[in-house]
């Protein structure tokens, strides 16, 4: 890798990327993220190039970030030459040498691709380059285009415009999408006063949850006194049902790093980090590959681009704190101490990171900036909703047909996610509540399905944006046991340092599980209120002060449950095992003998083809018969 | 166990690697756990000697962030993981079962120092919950009928 310091020189590589992105022989890339890897992307890889050096073919096998669609992967991706890109779902090691057959062949007879690309967008660029010149031919046509597909109908990539496109070890594949051509023009041709008003004027709104617009942020920290100045990527996603952050960092690195070159050079900061969540090695193994290419360009390091501003880019790693994704307590964790968050009213853009002027924006937030210098804050501003500019990604999970990581532009309805993105609720089950911002956040009811999807609205709602988590409910989910959850989690990550929050939360956490556990009282859930408002008035940071949110929100639109469970000592969904008990339903039992052999306590008895029979003193509600029932002839009440 | 002088020379090893940095004390104790599989006193006594930083101030590090652990962990790290996704899909069963399988508790190892079970918040693969996570495998869409069968390829 040579020196990039002139225009020239960005072109060059600009071509060499463009050859690899859409090569003039056969390619196939491997979707290599996270849970692309957990469900066998490896070994998928190693059979196809175990199987192209044995019959020696001329095919490149590249790998490549996750694309959103989860759900169906492992996912591969086959470019010919003159040919639609064509994904294929869920492959396995033994389908390869099938779809080897059909690349050779030129043919799809035997295995059927998920969807077909016609051509590739480079949305900094605001080009699209056609794989195929000339009409598609017939036996392509019937395989659906991408813009057909349910999933992918109704978003728009922004923040995520190059997972799963190019191959995230390569900086020219990057640079061929229009990346550091942002960062040229941004050092070479814009003031950081330019800069700052662009991204005022683009109203792009901090994507990390809380929504404060970035360019404000920037021009008060540039504002600050100090000579030394920190900027800050919070890759700290510790929000459970969320990893959109993840994905980023994985398959797009130098979009992050860009974003924050630029950042770096409109505030007057010299050195930047990016904190990475403990849990997300392959994150931190992406970026600190990147760094190290950006840096031998010359991207990182002094007088880039020859425009005399040096800049240094740096990794920190967290050790497991939830805490430690608010910005104080990453700053702090940052310094090396135990990460403890301070009370807000000093600004970190003043006094932050080792008392300097520091400005922290997450993951997201970054990787949209290079695309807003280079089309412009009027550009981004069409995209949204009034004063919710841009797109929004979220991870779409839990009780859902289609999951998976989705970008959208803000103000959708929450309904069009739902169903029409996401494909409903498996099953047949009806749709109970979609919870969002993480343990800060809330849930949404039914009767919200159609409120449009921004910071502003959901805010109003009693949830949050958060970082992105989208986690759907159906009939079977229990909302006492949701909020349980969540403060469950709040008090194992309470750091401890103020007391409505450290002591506050392990109360309410011992009141829910009495509720759970059937030993709830009249006055109970009064009290979980007025302890919720304590929260609200006297926790130091914001992970204490929403810490209510969870409950406070299922209160509002689930109050029946909690009362089912204080008074009726039930539970509606099935879920609290104190509440619940299961039998075996005379019409529908076959007798077939399948939940006898499972159950771990040998508690159901019965003859072969006659009714079974649970013994209620011996069972321990683990669930494995009704899992294992093909006939859903186990009841619980 | 590793010997005192494995400790000494780890430990030396790794605070020359971030050139005695004191606001590298995290990264510093990631890796002394990686080598060793979890933080000896011995080690926190020897950083805190070498680093001339007060053995409380590491320990309350240590003690601060789930990623530490300060008691030795089994060969395998068996990882429920409570994200969100995995918990409406009923990570809490396979917890249970986990927990009767090894006849331990969350948090514990077990008596052949095979298994350490753990409670992971999230790791982030949301989309095949419910999953765990043993080593460095990650099993996705697991029952908790399929636990034992599982279990019995770790040896």
């Amino acid at each position: 890798m040579s020196k990039i310091n002139t225009l020239e020189d960005l072109n060059k590589a600009k071509k060499r990327g463009l050859e690899a992105i859409i090569p003039s022989k056969t390619k196939i890339m491997v979707g290599m993220g996270t849970s692309g890897i957990a469900s066998g992307a490896q070994q998928v890889y190693d059979a196809l190039a175990g199987e192209i050096k044995k019959r020696k073919l001329d095919i490149i096998l590249s790998k490549t970030g996750a694309m959103g669609m989860d759900c169906i992967e492992p996912l591969i991706d086959v470019m010919q030459p003159n040919k639609p890109r064509l994904a294929y779902s869920k492959m396995t090691a033994k389908k390869v040498p099938e779809v080897l057959d059909q690349i050779v062949k030129g043919a799809v007879d035997g295995v059927k691709p998920a969807y077909r690309m016609d051509e590739e967008d480079f949305i900094c660029l605001d080009e699209k380059k056609p794989y195929v010149k000339g009409p598609v031919s017939k036996d392509q046509k019937d395989i659906p285009a991408i813009g057909s597909v349910n999933f992918y109908k109704k978003q728009l990539k922004l923040a995520t415009r190059n997972c799963g496109m190019i191959n995230f070890e390569s900086i020219d594949e990057y640079i061929a999408k229009g990346g550091y051509f942002s960062l040229y023009k941004a050092l070479t041709k814009m003031k950081p006063e330019q800069i700052i008003e662009e991204v005022k004027a683009s109203g792009l709104r901090g994507r990390g949850g809380g929504g404060f617009p970035a360019g404000v942020k920037w021009e008060t920290c540039r504002r600050a006194h100090g000579d030394i100045k920190y900027v800050i990527c919070n890759g700290d996603e510790g929000d459970p049902g969320a990893y959109m952050d993840r994905s980023v960092m994985e398959g797009d690195p130098h979009s992050v790093i860009e974003g924050m070159i630029i950042g770096a050079y409109a505030i007057g900061a010299s050195q930047g980090f990016i904190y990475v969540r403990n849990e997300y090695p392959l994150a931190v193994a992406n970026l600190q590959r990147a760094i190290g290419q950006a840096r031998e360009c010359g991207f990182i390091g002094k007088n880039i681009f020859g425009s005399g501003f040096d800049f240094d880019l740096k990794i920190g790693k967290g050790a497991g704190a939830f805490v430690c994704g608010e910005s104080t307590a990453l700053m702090t964790s940052l310094e090396g101490k135990a990460g403890e968050p301070r009370a807000k009213y000093i600004h970190t853009v003043e006094h932050g990171l080792w008392d300097r002027p520091s400005n922290l924006n997450n993951v997201e937030t970054w990787a949209n900036v290079p695309a807003i210098i280079s089309r412009g804050a009027k550009w981004f501003t069409s995209i949204g909703c009034k004063n919710n500019s841009g797109t929004k990604v979220f991870c779409l999970v839990g009780k859902i047909n289609n999951i998976g990581m989705v970008e959208v532009p803000m103000g959708m309805p929450l309904k069009d996610i739902i169903y029409e993105i996401g494909g409903g609720i498996p099953g047949g089950k009806k749709f109970k509540a979609v919870q969002t911002g993480g343990p800060s956040g809330g849930c949404l009811p039914i009767d919200l399905i159609n409120i449009s999807v921004d910071f502003d609205a959901l805010w109003e709602a009693g949830s949050m944006m958060g970082s992105g988590g989208m986690i759907v409910m159906d009939e079977t989910t229990c909302m006492v046991d949701i909020a349980r959850y969540f403060i469950d989690f709040l008090e194992f990550e309470s750091c401890g340092k103020c007391v409505p929050c450290r002591e506050g939360v392990q109360r309410m956490n011992e009141i829910l599980n009495d509720i759970c556990a059937g030993k709830g009282k009249e006055g109970d859930i009064e009290l979980l209120e007025s302890m919720s408002q304590g929260l609200v008035d006297g926790a130091l940071c914001a992970l204490g002060s929403t810490a209510a949110n969870p409950i406070l929100s299922t209160l509002k639109y689930f109050r029946n449950e909690y009362v089912a469970h204080v008074r009726d000592k039930k539970c509606p969904a099935g879920v609290c095992k104190a509440l619940i008990r299961f039998s075996v339903s005379e019409e529908k039992c076959t007798g077939c003998g399948v939940c006898l052999k499972k159950c771990p306590t040998e508690c159901i008895s019965g003859e072969k083809k006659k009714t079974h029979v649970i013994d209620q003193t011996k069972c321990i509600k683990c669930g494995v018969c009704k899992e294992s029932c093909k006939f859903d002839a186990i009841i619980v009440e | 166990m590793k010997t005192m002088k494995t400790i000494e020379k780890t430990v030396k090893d790794i605070i020359k690697k971030y050139d005695g940095d004191k606001t590298a004390m995290i990264a510093i104790l990631q890796d002394v756990q990686e080598e060793l599989r979890y933080l000896p006193k011995e080690a926190l006594t020897s950083i805190s000697k070498k680093m001339e930083v007060p053995l409380t101030r590491i320990y309350e590090i240590a003690t601060f962030y789930n990623a530490f652990s300060l008691k030795p962990r089994g060969k395998y790290l068996v990882e429920v993981c409570a994200g969100t996704a995995c918990h409406v899909q009923g990570a809490s069963n396979l917890m249970d079962r986990m927990e009767r399988d090894l006849g331990v508790d969350c948090g514990e190892t077990t008596e052949d120092k095979m298994f350490t079970l753990e409670e992971v918040r999230c790791l982030g693969c949301c989309s095949l919950a419910p999953v765990v996570r043993i080593g460095a495998d990650v099993h996705p869409h697991l029952t908790q009928d399929e636990l034992p069968k599982i279990m019995r390829n770790y040896k």
